[in-house]
This record gives C-alpha cells, sequence and structure tokens, in this order.
C-alpha cells in the first residue's frame, strides 16, 4: 500500500504543478499583454451611446478593482490567486448582473455529459476493434476500417462536424442541428426532455467519436501488433487456450496499459475538440460559453472559462492517474 | 537520402499516396506567387460565379477568384505550420535531449514542466490570447505562442531517445576524450534523433494547421491575411451554405482535408521506415 501512497502523492503533485502553470499562463497571457481588458470593456459599453466623462471615470475605477487590476503587480497576482480560489470571477458583463460561477455551473453539465460519454464510446470501441484488428490481420472488414481510420483521424474537428452539419442539416435533415435540447420543453427530468436532450447530443458525440476512434484504433493495433508475437502468446497458443481468452486476458490486457495513459495524456486535445464542436452545434456548453464571451468582450467570462477547463481537464487526468494501478499492478513496485 | 526517399516510394503505398496529396498542395500554394490579383483586394472578378472555365473554383461573394484566394490561403497556412514546427522542433530537441542526457533532478524538472503541457487544454489559453490582443494579433505571433506551447509531446519522445542513447559505448568514448556536454549531444546524440524529428514535424504540423483553422474559422485570428480558416470564416460571414455557394466551403475544406491526410500518411510512413520491424516486414523480409 505505501507503493501506491507514493505514487498518489507524486500524482497530485503533478497535478498542482499542471493547474499552477495553467493559471500562471491565463496571469500572464492576461497581464503582460500591452492591452487594457479594462479600457476594452469601456469602449464595448460606450459604443452604445454617449457617456459622460466622469461616470467613464468612475467606470474605470470599478472596473479596475472588479478585474482586480488596482495596486502593484505583487497585489494584483495575490488577488488573482485568491480570486480563482474562491471561484469569484465577479458578474458577467454580457449577462449583467449575473455572476460568472453561475454561468460556468450552468454551462459544466453540458460539457461534462457530452464529452466523457463521447470520450468513453471512443475510447472503449476503438480500442476493442483496434485490439480484434491487430490480433487478426487477415480480416477485410477490419483492415477496411484500418484505413477508414486513417483518413478520418487527422481530420481537425471543425472541419468534421462542419461535414456533418452540411450532410445532416442541408442535404439529409432528420437530426437536430443546434442547441442542447428542445427549446418548448422545461428542464426537468421528463421523457421528453431526455430523449430531446440525446437527440439534440447525438450529431456532437458524433462527430467527437468519429474523430476520437481513429487515434484510439490506429494506437491499439499497433500495441498489440506488438504484443502478439511475444513469446508468451505464441506459448499459450501452442498449449492449447482458447483464442477468445488469450486474445482478452492475455493480449488486450497488456497492451491497454499504454492505451489508458494515451487517454490521460490526449484530455486536454479532445477539450480543445469539443469547445469547437459545442460551437458549430451551438450546443450549451463551456465552449459556446467561451467563444460567445469573446464575442461579447466578456473578461471575466473568458477568464472564468479558461481556469475553469484548466482545473476540469487536469482534476480528469489525476483521476484516470489514480485509477491506473488498477489496471498495472506493476506501479505499486516502483 | 536520395536513397530512402526511393525505397519509401517503390515500397510504401502510405508515403506514395502522402506524397501525391501534399505534392498538389505544394504545387497549388505555390502558385500563389503567380496570381493575376493581389490577395486581400475585393471585387476583383464578378461575384458568386459557380466553376467553369474562366474561373476554374468559381468565385466568392465578395468578388475573390477561389482558385487564386486558395493557393494564398494554403501557401500561408502551411508557412504557419512550418514556422510552428521549426520553433517547437528546436525547443523540444533542446529539451529532450538535455533531460534524457543529464537525468536525476534535471531530467525530472523539465518532464514534470513537460507533461504539465502536455495536459493542459491550449484552446482555452490561445482564445484568451486572442481576447487580450485582439487587432494586434498577427500569424506570426500566433505562430511564436503555439511553439512555445507545442513542443512538449516530442520533448518526450526524443527523451526516451536520448536516454538510450546514453548507455549506448560511444557516448562514454566521447565524454572520456573531454567533449562537453554541448558538443555530446549536438555532434553524437542528434544525427540519432533527427529521423524522429523529421516524423514528429509533420505531425506537430498537422496539429498547429489544426488549431490554426479552428481559430480562424470563429475570427480569433488575423482574418485579413488569406488562410484556409480565414477564408471558411469569410464564407461563413457571407452564409455561403445557405446563400448556395457551395463552391466557397468545399474547395477550401477539401484542401485541407488533403493537407491533413497528406501529412498524417508521411508521418506514418515516415515512422514505419525508422522501425527496422515494420521495415523488414514492408519489402518482404521475415519479421
Amino acid at each position: 500500500m505505501s507503493g501506491y501512497l507514493g505514487y498518489a502523492i507524486r500524482r497530485l503533485a503533478q497535478f498542482a504543478l499542471v493547474v499552477f502553470i495553467g493559471v500562471n499562463l491565463a496571469y500572464v497571457i492576461t497581464h503582460a499583454t500591452p492591452i487594457d481588458p479594462v479600457e476594452q470593456s469601456i469602449s464595448v459599453v460606450t459604443s452604445y451611446g454617449n457617456t459622460a466623462p466622469a461616470a467613464i471615470e468612475e467606470m474605470r475605477k470599478s472596473l479596475r478593482e472588479l478585474y482586480g487590476l488596482s495596486g502593484s503587480r505583487v497585489e494584483q497576482y495575490w488577488v488573482f490567486w485568491k480570486r480563482i480560489l474562491r471561484a469569484d470571477f465577479g458578474p458577467s458583463l454580457s449577462a449583467f448582473p449575473t455572476p460568472v460561477s453561475t454561468l460556468v455551473v450552468r454551462a459544466l453539465p453540458w460539457t461534462v455529459g457530452l464529452l466523457s460519454v463521447s470520450t468513453l464510446i471512443a475510447w472503449g470501441l476503438g480500442t476493442l476493434l483496434g485490439g480484434l484488428a491487430g490480433y487478426d490481420r487477415t480480416n477485410r472488414g477490419l483492415k477496411l476500417m484500418g484505413v477508414v481510420a486513417m483518413g478520418l483521424h487527422p481530420i481537425p474537428y471543425y472541419i468534421l462536424a462542419l461535414l456533418l452539419l452540411i450532410v445532416f442539416g442541408f442535404l439529409w435533415p432528420v437530426l437536430p442541428i443546434s442547441g442542447g435540447s428542445a427549446m418548448n420543453l422545461p428542464q426537468t427530468l421528463s421523457v421528453d426532455f431526455v430523449t430531446s436532450v440525446l437527440q439534440h447530443a447525438i450529431l456532437p458525440a458524433l462527430s467527437l467519436i468519429l474523430i476520437g476512434v481513429g487515434s484510439w484504433f490506429l494506437g491499439m493495433r499497433a500495441l498489440v501488433s506488438n504484443v502478439v508475437t511475444e513469446d508468451y502468446v505464441v506459448y499459450a497458443e501452442l498449449a492449447g487456450v482458447e483464442r477468445w481468452r488469450i486474445l482478452s486476458s492475455y493480449v488486450m490486457r497488456n497492451a491497454l496499459v499504454p492505451q489508458v495513459t494515451g487517454l490521460a495524456i490526449s484530455l486536454g486535445g479532445i477539450f480543445n475538440g469539443a469547445v469547437i464542436t459545442e460551437k458549430v452545434f451551438g450546443y450549451p456548453g463551456l465552449g459556446s460559453l467561451l467563444v460567445d464571451a469573446v464575442y461579447a468582450g466578456d473578461y471575466g467570462l473568458v477568464l472564468g472559462v479558461t481556469t475553469v477547463s484548466i482545473l476540469g481537464v487536469s482534476i480528469a487526468v489525476l483521476a484516470i492517474d489514480l485509477l491506473y494501478p488498477l489496471l498495472d499492478p506493476r506501479v505499486k513496485v516502483r | 537520402m536520395a536513397a530512402i526517399l526511393r525505397d519509401l516510394l517503390r515500397h510504401n503505398l502510405e508515403f506514395r499516396i502522402g506524397a501525391v496529396l501534399v505534392g498538389a498542395v505544394l504545387l497549388l500554394s505555390v502558385l500563389a506567387s503567380f496570381s493575376p490579383y493581389p490577395p486581400q483586394d475585393v471585387y476583383v472578378v464578378p461575384p458568386d460565379l459557380p466553376p467553369s472555365t474562366t474561373y476554374w473554383f468559381g468565385t466568392t461573394s465578395r468578388g475573390q477568384d477561389v482558385f487564386w484566394q486558395l493557393s494564398f490561403a494554403l501557401r500561408n497556412t502551411l508557412l504557419f505550420g512550418c514556422t510552428v514546427a521549426l520553433i517547437s522542433r528546436l525547443l523540444a530537441l533542446a529539451i529532450g535531449l538535455l533531460a534524457g542526457y543529464s537525468g536525476g533532478w534535471i531530467d525530472r524538472a523539465l518532464m514534470s514542466v513537460n507533461d504539465t503541457f502536455i495536459v493542459i487544454p491550449l484552446l482555452p489559453l490561445l482564445v484568451l490570447f486572442y481576447f487580450v490582443m485582439r487587432d494586434r494579433m498577427s500569424w506570426l505571433m500566433l505562430a511564436l505562442i503555439m511553439a512555445c506551447l507545442g513542443w512538449a509531446y516530442d520533448a518526450r519522445l526524443i527523451r526516451s531517445v536520448a536516454m538510450s542513447l546514453k548507455s549506448r559505448e560511444f557516448t562514454e568514448t566521447s565524454l572520456f576524450s573531454g567533449m562537453t556536454t554541448r558538443e555530446i549531444l549536438m555532434q553524437e546524440h542528434l544525427p540519432y534523433v533527427l529521423p524522429i524529428v523529421f516524423s514528429t514535424t509533420m505531425n506537430n504540423m498537422v496539429w498547429s494547421i489544426g488549431l490554426e483553422v479552428t481559430l480562424a474559422v470563429l475570427g480569433f485570428t488575423d482574418i485579413n491575411t488569406p488562410t484556409i480558416g480565414g477564408m471558411i470564416y469569410w464564407a461563413n460571414q457571407h452564409t455561403a451554405m445557405v446563400a448556395g455557394v457551395w463552391w466557397w466551403i468545399a474547395f477550401p475544406t477539401i484542401a485541407v482535408i488533403m493537407t491533413f491526410i497528406g501529412l498524417f500518411l508521411l508521418a506514418v510512413s515516415m515512422n514505419d521506415y525508422i522501425d527496422p520491424r515494420s521495415r523488414l516486414r514492408s519489402v518482404g523480409g521475415a519479421s
């Protein structure tokens, strides 16, 4: 057990470092650039009409206070951290006076739901099929899958989402292409609402799965085709162990370990994809919130979503890392 | 080098397809130098014409020739990818070689930072960066910041190779003959790592161009410089799909998919070539 404890402490330290560097990056980007977010917000507000100079001066002062831009650099840095630890990003300017944290909390379940379901499906499907393809190299269907995976995998999320949108929005309109659920339904746990949510999730999830499945398929196929040539697999085959058992507990189990590491590593990239997919399909998650916040010039909201997404992704990675020893007992020994 | 290319062309189908796709894209981008119109001018041709013999890929609602616009866009996009790849390669090489060769706490510290950069979701950070910079955002600045964020994955790969090189005999020989760390890394280890660097270059370009397209489509880059994402952005702004100007979106999309699949296949075939087991299999030898 002490081995696992040491491992867990190391992972926690890494988690703390990820959050620390991520937040510092956000700080440097917002504070070291020559452009003042306060002046930007003021220009957004004053663009709708004339405002008295004295009022603008007042506004400037309160915005500086609000964004934590008053005082010395050290003070600003301190305030920045304090706000993040308290999850307090002030009121949102585009949805005034709703606090940023409320907006983020409202959007978070959509993103987490979409992302976790589609990632798990893509990972599971890709790993399973890739394992089969690596083990049985003669199967025509699996070979074709390999070719399709190679073609789909490098396409960026946006392009694939756009293609799906064109196909299901213009050429063959059968699925809802925008929103998280039908507008006229109350957001309660009724059958209608749940079916509507699922229906609306099909296209965004499909675009995430189609791209994700390819890389897991290719990765697992390569891993399995290496494991298959190992001596213990040949020995098991000679000893007459059933093919299904060889595949599941001799080959797959060993090849699965790097796949789990791969899942932890690529989570950040998958999140990037989800951001853009949400925007394309108008899904009411963090991605749409972020993009709309930029269009509206809402500094607090952009900063809030960025910080929450860094936190969220690193928590997910930490969770995968902590579960990892269940799969690979060798971690305890190291 | 020529022999390697000949081998790859002869024995590797993926390399052949990849080379054809990337070659076609490169050719189109080189044509940009012969364009009859400057890239930023609008209303130089009649707007909204479908593809014809005069305008091969049709014209946009902004009165631009899609063919020439696309060739400028491809040139800029590829240039962007190359710039990011070049700078991030230098970073990845320096950090990977140093971490792998030194080991100990330098290795641990560098790899902790490295893993952090692998995990952090970059798109929100880039969006934040655009939000702060707004109109002062140029493609060079975007390339620089993406290079600073995109070296981590390959640094880890290079480190693992450098670690195995460290235990080889020639490293000790050069150490005893009085070479400094820098000399050992530059003269002895670098040549071994270079093939991997080439294959990661392609993957890195796929990554950076993908992010650039994403940002540009949302309008989060310098949208006045034509890039692939920028073209799609303008097409969306003019609701090209609804207006029936499909060629404005279709041709950039086809071009960018060709670029991605081409680069990816080149990277895959390069990896196959580097791995001696799969190289043997491909020329028909025993595995």
